[in-house]
Parts: structure tokens; C-alpha cells; sequence
């Protein structure tokens, strides 16, 4: 008897050690902190970049100010600034909110409100998600072959096709599947509760998508489309392919029709003319460049998530 | 007082509302549908627009200069092994960086950190996945081409180079991936995991055996959509890998390369009359069509695997 109680006592002693000992599980910690690793690493890797960016390109702002922001393209790396380009990057996004968005809202409305589960509508789906798949460069073939150079005379004989209505509606069409995605998303959201509370007092389909299913839905629509529009700012590729990258720009005063049709440079192609340049006041002017861009890009990042968490609403 | 008027049956009709109202519901009606059927003619406007410029290519061109040792279009010479052999290696440098990253990051998120730790990371990773590629094209040719492939090639390496590319291609793509596979290991049930931990199991062979099992159409889905993402990533190529002229068949990463992006860029970024050769204009096509088609596969398969996590739980 007493035998038996010393031996579980023991076995007790080993088990406790076993499960609270904090040296025990050495493989165990080693993981978690290969796993810890791979995480501070990637972040690191962002810090790195800021920190090579900022140290490059600070000098440039130090020395010229708001000059760097303002001044047009140019060959003297002293006199070059991103103003041509930041107005044809703002000259892109309205195009792009003038068309993706209506057009993205409406087909994410039909698919989540009105249509029902049909062969078709699922064709519908699993395209526009692949469509999100498709690399930006592809739409940039698709914006010079369309664009560019079958309907050069709506997009602008003068510049070739090579015309900021060729570029925004190429974004326009690369953002138009994410546009659908995350308005889609956002609509599921909305419980349908609130679509039967409004068809039991008669509201048409309509009424209720108007007054109940939007009003709910738009802090993520409004989300979707701001990330969105982040993504289109610092989209390179597509527009190298319509023309985007010039190295000198002449602007007058035009009107509007002829602005649309012109040529233009934008932020990012402007950063990618610098970029290839080997002299030193080059690169800087790059950095300055970048540190514009990604300066933009997370406000508008930023802006979208305090959005996101100020109206996430739990139902 | 029995009523006079003759009782009246309640018909659909009745329920329909006024015309006026019938007529906003159909306009409104074909309106969402137009906006949905632009989405496939769109699709449509671009396989069409591709192929059939694909198509011109090559029906025209001589087919030993598909095979000529390297990919130099001005001069007619179109290579495929060259640029699909550039793009396989920048993409798998990349996946070396992104794939031990990305998930590494993904079950710590998803396993071990904190509810507060995790609210404060993910939002960086987001940060990080909103970097735009040119900003990482230029850092791949100042930071990384100096700093790392310069002691990494011990036989020094070229100043544009493929191996700085595909580095800079896996920092790009690591968010995706742990973005992708972190969903589908928080999707798994927590009864699984305190299941584990009721039969003695520590928190490592948790993670190991029974999270990321269960979850592992999700994280093969994270890996296809990062590869995809990696072989048609354009800008960093552009600036970073060199060949913008073009480039002989080459699989060091020391030295400068051609992917299908790249090729793409050089061409379209030359004047608008290519000299040389009139199948410059519909070569980019072809090798649009390509990158197409390579990703349009990737991403069929990954919505396959992402469709069977759903189904389960």
C-alpha cells in the first residue's frame, strides 16, 4: 500500500515538472521564435526601405522645399519636380472615380441584390475574381491595343493615342474588379433583416437597395473604393504601356478636351525616368519622389482604416 | 347598412404598385445589369485584343527564332526559354524570401500572438502590402544591389541584376502570402486546437500537426496566388534585372536577365516605330499572352483549393 502511494507521489512530482517547467519544451521555443523571426524580419525589411528613402531623399526637400513638389519635368536634376506629374496623377484618379466607380458599384449591386444564382451570374463571379488576378501589365496591353491605338481618335490623335483619357481609363478598367470585390463584400455584409423589414412595407427592390442596403453598406463601399484608388495611384506598369512615361512635357494653356487628349506623366513614371538615370542628383530626385508617393499612399491608407474601424458595425 | 359595391377580388395586379415606380425598378434593373455584363465584355476585350495580335505573331514569324539563344526583338530574335528562364528565376528567389517569411509570419499571427499584438501588426503588413512596386524597383537597385548581392555573388555581380530583383520580388510578395495563409489558419475551428491541447499536445505540434493540416488548401492557395503575384510583378524587373535591350539565355542570378515583364516594358518603353523588326509591335502580345495565360491558371487552381477550405468549415 504505502508502496503504491510513493510511487504516485513521484510520478506526480515528474508530471508536475513535466508540465510547468518552463525549460522543458526547448524545440517549442525555438519555433516561436524562428516564427518571431520571420515577422521582425519583413518588418524590418520596411524600415530599411523608409530609412534608405528619407535618407536619400530629405536632402533633396531640405535644399529646394515645396519646389520639388511643384516644378514640371525637367533634364537638370536640380530644376525637376513632380508637379506635372501629380497633376496628371489627380487627372487620372477622377477619371477613374468618374467611371470604375459608378460602374464597379452598379455590377456589385446587381450580383449581391438582384440577380439570382444562375450559370450566368456565377460565369460573372469567377471572372471578375480572376480579373483581379490578372498582372497590372496585362491591362497596360489591353489600354494600348484598345485605347491607344483603335479608338486613338476619341483618345487623342494629337499625342498618338498616348493621352490622359488612354491612361485613366486603363486604370479604370484595372481597378474595376477590385472595386466589385470589396463593394460586393461590403453589401453581403448588411444582414437581410433589413431587406425583409423593407419588403414587408413595400418598398420595390430598388427602395430598398436606396434607402436601406447602400446607407448600411457605404462606410465599406467608401473603403473599397479609397483602397482602391491607393492601389491606382501607384500603378507603373499599365501606363508605361499607354505612353505614360515621358521625359519632357509641354503644357499650355489648353482646354479641357485637348488636356484629356495630351500627353501627361504621372508620379510613379516620373520616379521610374529618375530611377534610370545613373547620376547621383538623379537618384535623390527619385527618393524625394518616393517619399511623396508613399506619403499619399498611406494617408489614404490610413484614412480608409480609421473609415473602416469608425463605422465597422457589429449587428 | 349591407354594402353595395360589388366585392372586389384582390388580385397581383393590385400589389404591383403605379407604372411610374414599375418603370424605375426595370430601368434600375438593366442599369445594374449593364454594369455587370461590362465586367465579362471586358474580359472578353482583352483575351480578344491579345490573341488576336498573339496570333499575328505567330503566323508570321520564323519559328527558329522562338528558339535563337536569346531575346533581342529589335533584331528578331525571340527567345522564349530566355525570358521564361529569367522569370522562373526571379519568381523563385522571390518565393525563397516570401514562402519561410510569409508563412513564418502567418502562424505566428494566427497562433501565438496576442489579440492586442496582432491589432497592432496586421495594419503594418497591410502597410507593407501597399507599398507600390516601383518603390521597391528602386529599392532592389540602391539598397539591395549594393548592400546584399554585392557580397552574396563572391565572383561580384552585376550592378542590374536578377538576383536583387527576385530578393525585392519576395519582400513584395510576403504580405500577400501571410495575409492569405493567416486567414485560413484563423478560420480554423478552436475546438481543433482544444482538442490538441486536451490530448497533452504542446502549442508547436498544435500549430504543425492540426492547424496548419487543416488549413492547408488555404495556405497552398496563399502560395499559388504569391507565385502568380511574383511572375507577373513588372516594375522592380524593369529597373532592377537589367536586359532592357534585351538579354542572352541566363540563369545567374549574379548577373542581369530578361523576364516576360521585363520584355514587355523594353519594348514598350522604346520609340513608337520599333526599328528592326515590324513583329516587335505584336511580339509584346504574344508574350502578354503568356503571362496571361500562365496566371490565369495559377489563379483557377488557387480559387479551387480556397473554394475546398470553405466547404469544410
Amino acid at each position: 500500500m504505502t508502496d503504491i502511494t510513493a510511487t504516485s507521489n513521484v510520478s506526480a512530482e515528474i508530471v508536475r515538472a513535466r508540465i510547468s517547467g518552463r525549460r522543458m519544451d526547448i524545440g517549442g521555443r525555438i519555433f516561436e521564435g524562428l516564427l518571431l523571426l520571420a515577422l521582425a524580419l519583413s518588418l524590418a525589411v520596411l524600415l530599411t526601405l523608409l530609412v534608405d528613402v528619407v535618407s536619400r531623399g530629405i536632402g533633396v526637400y531640405a535644399e529646394r522645399g515645396i519646389d520639388v513638389i511643384t516644378a514640371p519635368l525637367s533634364s537638370d536634376p536640380a530644376k525637376a519636380g513632380i508637379g506635372q506629374g501629380l497633376f496628371g496623377s489627380i487627372a487620372l484618379m477622377l477619371i477613374v472615380a468618374a467611371t470604375a466607380f459608378p460602374i464597379g458599384i452598379g455590377a456589385a449591386i446587381y450580383l449581391e441584390e438582384y440577380a439570382r444564382d444562375t450559370t450566368f451570374t456565377r460565369f460573372v463571379t469567377a471572372n471578375i475574381r480572376n480579373l483581379a488576378g490578372v498582372p497590372s501589365i496585362v491591362y497596360g496591353l489591353l489600354g494600348l491595343a484598345v485605347f491607344v491605338v483603335a479608338l486613338r481618335a476619341i483618345t487623342g490623335p494629337e499625342s498618338q493615342g498616348r493621352s490622359i483619357l488612354a491612361g485613366g481609363l486603363t486604370l479604370a478598367i484595372l481597378v474595376l474588379p477590385i472595386v466589385i470585390i470589396t463593394t460586393s463584400e461590403a453589401l453581403r455584409a448588411v444582414p437581410s433583416g433589413i431587406r425583409e423589414a423593407a419588403y414587408g412595407v413595400g418598398a420595390t427592390r430598388w427602395q430598398t437597395v436606396r434607402s436601406h442596403v447602400i446607407p448600411y453598406a457605404a462606410p465599406g463601399i467608401l473603403t473599397g473604393t479609397i483602397l482602391s484608388m491607393a492601389r491606382a495611384f501607384g500603378e507603373t506598369a499599365p501606363l508605361i504601356m499607354v505612353g505614360g512615361a515621358v521625359s519632357f512635357l509641354n503644357t499650355g494653356d489648353r482646354g479641357l478636351v485637348e488636356t484629356l487628349q495630351g500627353k501627361y506623366t504621372t508620379v510613379p513614371t516620373s520616379i521610374f525616368q529618375w530611377v534610370q538615370e545613373p547620376r547621383r542628383e538623379f537618384i535623390e530626385l527619385s527618393a524625394a519622389g518616393i517619399i511623396a508617393l508613399l506619403v499619399t499612399i498611406l494617408l489614404v491608407n490610413g484614412l480608409a482604416i480609421i473609415l473602416r474601424n469608425r463605422y465597422a458595425r457589429k449587428w | 347598412m349591407a354594402s353595395t359595391a360589388a366585392p372586389h377580388k384582390l388580385s397581383a395586379d393590385d400589389l404591383r404598385g403605379d407604372r411610374g415606380r414599375r418603370r424605375t425598378e426595370a430601368l434600375m434593373r438593366l442599369l445594374f445589369l449593364g454594369a455587370a455584363t461590362l465586367s465579362v465584355v471586358i474580359t472578353a476585350l482583352i483575351i480578344l485584343a491579345i490573341v488576336g495580335e498573339a496570333w499575328n505573331f505567330i503566323s508570321q514569324v520564323d519559328l527558329a527564332a522562338l528558339w535563337s539563344g536569346g531575346w533581342f526583338p529589335r533584331r528578331g530574335m525571340f527567345d522564349i526559354p530566355t525570358i521564361l528562364a529569367g522569370t522562373l528565376v526571379v519568381a523563385g528567389i522571390g518565393m525563397l524570401v516570401a514562402v519561410p517569411l510569409g508563412l513564418g509570419a502567418a502562424i505566428y499571427l494566427a497562433e501565438y500572438a496576442s489579440r492586442r499584438a496582432r491589432a497592432l501588426l496586421k495594419p503594418i503588413l497591410e502597410v507593407l502590402a501597399a507599398v507600390p512596386s516601383i518603390v521597391l524597383g528602386y529599392f532592389a537597385l540602391q539598397w539591395i544591389s549594393p548592400n546584399i548581392m554585392q557580397t552574396v555573388c563572391l565572383g561580384g555581380s552585376a550592378v542590374f541584376n536578377m538576383g536583387a530583383a527576385g530578393l525585392a520580388v519576395g519582400v513584395l510578395v510576403t504580405p500577400l502570402i501571410a495575409s492569405v495563409a493567416e486567414d485560413a489558419m484563423y478560420a480554423v475551428p478552436g475546438s481543433l486546437r482544444e482538442a490538441s491541447y486536451g490530448l497533452g499536445a504542446r502549442k508547436r505540434t498544435t500549430s504543425l500537426r492540426i492547424v496548419v493540416p487543416a488549413a492547408v488548401s488555404g495556405i497552398v492557395a496563399a502560395l499559388i496566388i504569391g507565385f502568380s503575384r511574383a511572375i507577373g510583378e513588372t516594375m522592380i524587373v524593369a529597373i532592377a534585372a537589367g536586359g532592357t535591350g534585351g538579354s542572352l539565355f541566363s540563369l545567374d542570378p549574379c548577373g542581369q536577365g530578361q523576364t516576360m515583364t521585363a520584355a514587355m516594358t523594353a519594348l514598350a518603353t522604346g520609340s513608337d516605330q520599333v526599328r528592326g523588326s515590324d513583329l516587335a509591335y505584336p511580339s509584346l502580345f504574344f508574350v502578354g499572352l503568356l503571362l496571361f495565360a500562365s496566371t490565369l491558371v495559377l489563379n483557377v487552381i488557387s480559387e479551387r483549393f480556397v473554394r475546398s477550405v470553405r466547404l469544410k468549415y
